[in-house]
């Protein structure tokens, strides 16, 4: 499939590189464990980026009764996933389960702007640069692209792979209703609502914590998880600054390298010329050496940003369950009041065996849950060590083999052939 | 149950290329093997060199190297590298030219490193040694260290002393080996000495390194931080670089002020070389004058060398300070990059205590592990760009306002010979009219003035053809080091970048199991 992301300049990406290649889906399809499900599979096949708004082109294949076809696809934007999200979240039956965490907004704000300011100072530089930098920036905007595009496509996998959340209607409306779900984004309102109930949550959140744990089990996954969803923030943002700082240093290997190819061509010293271009091949390598780097921190900022949402969409289970522990609670001292008064007691007793309910089949689930939540994360950071590992392995002996290589044979070729007599 | 989902990884376009990689292992102990077994043949390989100049961006190195043949090729290469002295003459001898010799210590050719560090004096000692044989018979066993910073006093009217210690068997000193303790500004002194005695003849006398009154106070002030002792090393290294340049040019070792410098153990304080003092400021204010007067000089230049050159070295000054600059910023994000990975390996760390899976809390303990040897490796590498490169380029700027003055001298001393042939004409002029005047004595007077000028202008001509010549000579002198010293510190440079990689290569390494250990 063709991705189209126009960044606002003359030409748009549309023959650019097919960026759910192959081996992205394949990729995907190891990952998210699916591949024998043939019950539903969800992918998203197509993206259009627009002026201010990303269009996903969701595709299902599905041999479930539940929907009119075997295959089919609508095209839904980043407002109409929040929507299937909140709809989960608010969802009572589902309190007990991790939601999968919605994606964040696509944001090309940043890189439309590099682009813009590099439109207007195409002026001051060479057509060289110029091509080059444009270059840059737009392999950045496609980057940024496909991540959101990923990020969109995960969640849905994630809810499709789920045994209870894939029955969800909701869920099949956004999946098969080709019509806009006209969902509109909250307005200012709303989005204060939501802050506020935030607040009340974690506020809540205080309170409720207070409280140990009865069972071991909830008690640990607490600790643990309040303490490792600060550490893995604070390792993303640190992983995000060594992403900059490397290509800062690329950068800097490409200037060099420019200026280098500049002496070397002005120079009028044969030889001089000839040196200019052995720490110019050395540059270029450095440059692309820091660009991996670069990118691996960006996988790994990735990954560590993924399962701050995860370790979150944890917490708020956690948190949902100690709320109906609470109102278990509660309702066992209002049954008891109320047996004491003598008054209203059949009313208590009901209230309270509800509650009662509710947290077990909570606890229940939530348990699984955590497990299963463990199991993913481990997984993840294997696959994502182990390759980060292997990359920078696999380019640190590239880079190596090449500086060793041209290194003589640059060095020793042309020192012999041309001599040090000088050039006068 | 739940299904394992993980942010799928952004699709690579490099990877395909390495793909071809998988057994970059056995390309690198291949290496090794072929450079321990084949011979050393005379006959360079001849190989194409087309790859230099189109790529020029950004070369895939990947497609260059890995070819089908690229065994072949390693062994080409490595015929060329010797390993062992004895095996070194055979490479020098068939060629007609004089071959340098591979300016690569063991320990370079050999990808496995064990040692880190590369035994520098030695590299640069015999290179200058050899090279120095070959051309133009300019041997000066003659070698100059500046060490052990000292300071001296305190307050504000302390300074620093550094030991120079000269290693010599030229018959012009007295003994073989001796040091004596100079400040900075007897540096200076000597500089300023030289300049005045051979400049306006056209030498290009190596310029001293920079004042600094910000570094220089701090240092005073006795601030024991580490930008002081950094600002200290730099100049003890700058110090260094200058008088070995100084001594390499066969005139201005001659020099009686240079060998006193040297040599004697008490010195006569500089004292006019402070920035504010009475001569500073006259020499400001000469300055000042010279640049009015350059630009007034409509020099007629009868000589296309001199022309192109000096146009040359206008765009070489804008190419340098271009490239100095870039350099510079390079040092800077490298050690945001190494302050970076350090604070990146304590989170990592953090992280893998709180990680409540064993194996994956110490895969994560390894990993800040290896980030913090490689923020290590990324201050070295800083290090390197900085000394190696940076300072380089800096001297190199400060040479050429040098190159750029002696060239100004010219036009001067042209200037001179043109003024000197006006005033003769106007003598010539006057001895005319005396003559129809008929005035004998003042006739007299006349005569011998023009005789004056004749000589003037006759002298004149002379110096300015001897400063032409000795500039042409100078500028000859100057490209031939130019690329000496920037060969020799582009290998020392491209040897610290390989031993970087040898590391990298041996922590991710070292990583990798533990990484695959995760259960």
């Amino acid at each position: 499939a063709e991705a189209c992301a126009s960044p606002g300049m003359q030409e748009g990406l549309d023959d650019g590189p097919d960026f759910l290649s192959e081996e992205d889906r394949g990729l995907r399809a190891i990952n998210v464990d699916l591949q024998t499900d043939a019950a539903l599979q969800v992918d998203i096949s197509d993206a259009l980026s627009e002026r201010d708004k990303v269009k996903f082109t969701v595709h299902t294949k599905s041999s479930l009764p539940n929907f009119k076809q075997n295959e089919f696809s609508v095209v839904r934007q980043h407002e109409e996933f929040i929507w299937l999200h909140d709809s989960f979240v608010e969802n009572e039956d589902y309190a007990g389960y991790i939601i999968p965490p919605a994606p964040p907004r696509p944001d090309f704000d940043a890189s439309r702007e590099k682009l813009q300011k590099l439109g207007e100072g195409e002026g001051s530089m060479t057509k060289e640069e110029f091509t080059k930098m444009k270059q840059e920036l737009e392999a950045e905007y496609l980057a940024i692209f496909k991540k959101t595009v990923a990020m969109h496509e995960v969640f849905l996998c994630r809810v499709a792979a789920h045994p209870i959340l894939r029955k969800d209607l909701n869920f099949h409306v956004f999946l098969e209703y080709n019509q806009d779900l006209s969902v509109r984004g909250k307005n200012k309102k709303e989005k204060l609502e939501d802050f506020f109930k935030n607040m009340v949550k974690s506020a809540d959140g205080v309170i409720v914590s207070g409280v140990k744990d009865v069972d071991d089990f909830f008690e640990h996954e607490r600790t643990f998880l309040v303490e490792y969803h600060n550490r893995v923030k604070d390792a993303s943002a640190k992983s995000d600054k060594m992403t900059r700082s490397h290509k800062n240093v690329a950068d800097d290997y490409n200037r060099i390298g420019s200026s280098l190819y500049t002496l070397g061509t002005q120079d009028s010293t044969e030889i001089f010329q000839l040196y200019c271009h052995i720490p110019l091949f050395y540059f270029s390598q450095q440059k692309i050496e820091a660009r991996v780097s670069a990118d691996e921190d960006l996988k790994l900022s990735d990954l560590l940003k993924y399962y701050l949402r995860e370790s979150q969409a944890a917490k708020d289970l956690l948190y949902r369950r100690s709320r109906s522990l609470v109102d278990y609670e509660n309702a066992n001292k209002a049954l008891d009041k109320a047996r004491a008064k003598n008054k209203d007691v059949l009313q208590a007793e009901t209230t309270q065996q509800l509650c009662c309910q509710k947290f077990e089949k909570i606890s229940e689930s939530a348990k699984q849950e955590l497990i299963d939540f463990k199991t993913r994360r481990v997984a993840a950071f294997r696959k994502n060590l182990v390759e980060l590992a292997e990359l920078e392995l696999k380019h640190a002996k590239v880079t190596g083999i090449y500086f060793c290589f041209h290194f003589r044979q640059l060095l020793f070729h042309r020192i012999i052939e041309v001599g040090l007599e000088g050039t006068l | 149950m739940a299904a394992e989902r993980e942010p799928p990884p952004l699709g690579d376009a490099r990877q395909p290329d390495l793909e071809e990689l998988e057994d970059g292992e056995d390309l690198f102990t291949s290496t090794v093997s072929t450079l321990e077994s084949s011979p050393s043949s005379p006959e360079p390989a001849s190989l194409p060199a087309e790859d230099i100049s189109t790529n020029s961006n950004g070369p895939k190195p990947a497609e260059i190297i890995l070819e089908d043949d690229r065994e072949d090729l390693f062994a080409e290469a490595t015929e060329e590298v010797s390993l062992d002295s004895p095996e070194r003459e055979p490479i020098l001898s068939p060629e007609p030219t004089p071959a340098i010799t591979p300016v690569t210590p063991t320990t370079l050719v050999a990808p496995r490193m064990e040692s880190k560090s590369i035994a520098a004096p030695v590299i640069f000692d015999r290179s200058r040694e050899e090279i120095e044989e070959e051309a133009n018979g300019d041997v000066f066993d003659i070698e100059i260290n500046v060490s052990d910073p000292e300071k001296v006093g305190d307050g504000m009217n302390a300074y620093m002393a550094y030991r120079v210690t000269t290693k010599t068997a030229l018959p012009m000193f007295n003994k073989n080996e001796f040091s004596v303790k100079r400040r900075f500004s007897d540096f200076l002194g000597l500089h300023s000495k030289l300049a005045t005695k051979y400049m306006h003849v056209g030498y290009i006398v190596p310029p001293a390194p920079e004042k600094s009154i910000v570094g220089m106070t701090k240092v005073k002030v006795g601030k024991e931080d580490s930008s002081s002792t950094e600002f200290v090393e730099k100049r003890r290294a700058a110090l260094e670089r200058y008088l070995q340049r100084t001594v390499k040019h066969p005139t201005l070792l001659q020099d009686p002020d240079l060998r006193q410098f040297l040599e004697s153990s008490e010195l006569p304080r500089a004292v006019n070389t402070q920035a504010l003092s009475g001569a500073g400021i006259l020499r400001m204010v000469n300055k000042a004058a010279d640049a009015v007067n350059k630009m007034t000089i409509k020099m007629n230049e009868s000589d296309a060398w001199f022309e192109e050159k000096q146009q040359q070295f206008e765009n070489l000054d804008q190419q340098l300070r271009k490239l100095h600059a870039s350099v510079e910023a390079l040092v800077c994000h490298r050690k945001e990059l190494s302050a970076n990975t350090a604070a990146f390996a304590k989170s990592a760390a953090m992280l893998g205590n709180s990680e409540d899976h064993t194996a994956l809390s110490r895969a994560l303990s390894q990993l800040a592990e290896v980030e913090e040897k490689i923020d290590q490796l990324h201050q070295e590498q800083a290090f390197a760009d900085f000394y190696m490169f940076s300072e380089l380029l800096g001297d190199y700027i400060r040479l050429i306002a040098a190159v750029k003055g002696v060239f100004d001298h010219r036009m001067k001393c042209w200037q001179k010979w043109q003024d000197a042939q006006v005033t003769l004409q106007k003598k010539r002029e006057a001895e005319a009219k005396l003559q129809l005047a008929n005035k004998p004595d003042k006739l007299q007077q006349a005569k011998d003035e023009i005789k004056e000028w004749e000589t003037k202008v006759q002298q004149g001509e002379r110096d300015f053809e001897q400063i032409s010549k000795t500039i042409r000579k100078e500028v000859g002198r100057f490209e031939r080091e130019r690329v000496r010293d920037f060969k020799t510190v582009i290998v020392k440079y491209l040897e610290s970048l390989v031993q970087t990689q040898q590391q990298l290569i041996k922590y991710w390494e070292a990583f990798l199991p533990e990484a695959k250990a995760i259960a």
